[in-house]
């Protein structure tokens, strides 16, 4: 479904919280639509900002424990880890203008 | 320049598509980049659009229009208008995205979103139990218990759609009966999982981090009482998106867009009934409907303005034939 790196439950600790890059995670699920307009501006965002920031997705029905830790009850949801702590959450769809300018201090 | 542009792609961006594309304009829609399909792709089964006697998921209704939009030869772009200039012949339009483009017909289609409550509580909570799509958000609130507010068709559907996850519903509803139509309103009142708190409204929604429950106010003495609820979901229906259009076309004091609209028993022209107050912008769906705000009758309002442009259009165009024929 989404072309961005897939994490799991099994591999957020070293891909996402272990991590020397910022990590953006896109949290989705087959069914939400929301979810599926919003994927392909992350990955135009993940092609142009590769060197500053990492970009995953999890697939929250496949994922429940990491979503749950992260009190995840929305999505889509779009966290930022750095140094393995929560820096930023962002809920719901946005154009790629404005998430561009949320993510500014990590993507410059 | 673009023949006949068209923002907004719910059912009456779509069907204008449909109908501009199909007499050869090639319409540009400006879909929006996250709201493209508008509010049907956060519905599940839509039971009453003609020609799906089993009905039809919403997604999937309004990825149908797209294509067949797409297939008479209208342009798609996911970008969103930040600002239009609709005064005089040539019509212009900047996205987000940093376009910029110019039309002869403007078709407004931007429809309606959400309402909020406009708590201090809820704005603090939304995303984080509070929620204004139970198709997105419901699947998180398994074994929980949910409120949901609104006594309308979309409160009902969200209501009884969050029975799948939810091991109860309240349905929070300020007056003693409900707006929703029969079918609706008596599918959610037999449901064993959904109650009522009737005559209720919500004051506040509490918790920190994450809903932990509601403040119930009764509208009739003012008493107040504690829900406990992991999730909220508001349904209290929604206002136009016209913002865009402000001073510019006529609106009325919710923010609708005014159209001419059919002609009355008194004066039985041949008006257009699309038209907006500016001579060739054309407006269509829920930003201009009050009243019945359905699937269907955007599309109808939809067909209407492109045929409405279409008219214009050829009007413009043998206005300027004849001028050139008299120099």
């Amino acid at each position: 479904m989404s072309g961005l790196n897939a994490v799991t439950d099994a591999t957020f600790e070293a891909e996402v919280l272990q991590s020397a890059k910022p990590v953006l995670v896109d949290f989705w699920a087959p069914w939400c639509h929301p979810c599926r307009q919003l994927t392909p501006i992350v990955e135009q965002l993940a092609e142009e900002n590769s060197e500053a920031m990492k970009f995953v997705a999890i697939n929250t029905d496949e994922n429940p424990i990491i979503a749950g830790q992260a009190g995840i009850v929305s999505i889509p949801t779009l966290n930022v880890y750095q140094d393995g702590q929560l820096v930023k959450s962002i809920v719901g769809g946005k154009p790629k203008a404005l998430l561009a300018a949320e993510l500014a201090e990590f993507i410059g | 320049m673009e023949q006949i542009l068209i923002v907004g792609s719910g059912p009456a961006g779509y069907t204008a598509a449909i109908y501009a594309g199909r007499a050869g304009y090639e319409p540009l829609v400006v879909a929006g980049s996250v709201t493209a399909g508008g509010n049907l792709v956060n519905t599940t089964e839509v039971e009453n659009f003609p020609g799906f006697p089993d009905g039809v998921l919403g997604p999937e209704l309004m990825e149908r229009m797209a294509a067949q939009a797409k297939r008479f030869g209208a342009k798609v772009l996911h970008d969103d208008v930040t600002s239009v200039s609709l005064a005089g012949p040539v019509k212009t339009v900047r996205t987000l995205g940093g376009a910029r483009f110019e039309a002869a017909a403007l078709i407004v289609a931007t429809g309606a979103s959400y309402k909020v409550l406009g708590l201090a509580s809820e704005q603090r909570l939304s995303g984080k139990g509070v929620s204004y799509c139970a198709t997105c958000d419901g699947f998180f609130f398994r074994g929980k218990e949910i409120v949901v507010v609104g006594g309308g068709d979309s409160a009902m559907e969200e209501a009884v759609f969050l029975t799948r996850f939810a091991s109860k519903v309240t349905v929070v509803h300020r007056r003693g009966e409900l707006r929703a139509s029969r079918i609706m309103a008596e599918r959610a009142m037999a449901h064993p999982q959904i109650e009522f708190a009737w005559h209720s409204t919500v004051q506040e929604i509490l918790g920190e981090t994450k809903v932990e429950g509601v403040v119930l106010a009764d509208t009739r003495d003012g008493a107040t009482r504690r829900l406990d609820a992991s999730g909220v979901f508001v349904a209290i229906g929604h206002s136009p998106n016209s913002e865009l259009f402000a001073g510019q076309l006529k609106l009325d004091a919710d923010g609708y867009v005014l159209v001419l609209g059919p002609p009355s028993p008194d004066e039985p022209v041949a008006a257009r009934h699309q038209a907006t107050s500016q001579p060739g912008v054309f407006a269509c769906g829920d930003v201009v409907d009050r009243t019945y705000r359905q699937a269907i009758t955007a599309a109808g309002s939809g067909a209407q303005a492109a045929l409405d442009a279409q008219e214009y259009l050829e009007r413009v165009a043998a206005d300027a034939a004849l001028a050139a024929a008299t120099i």
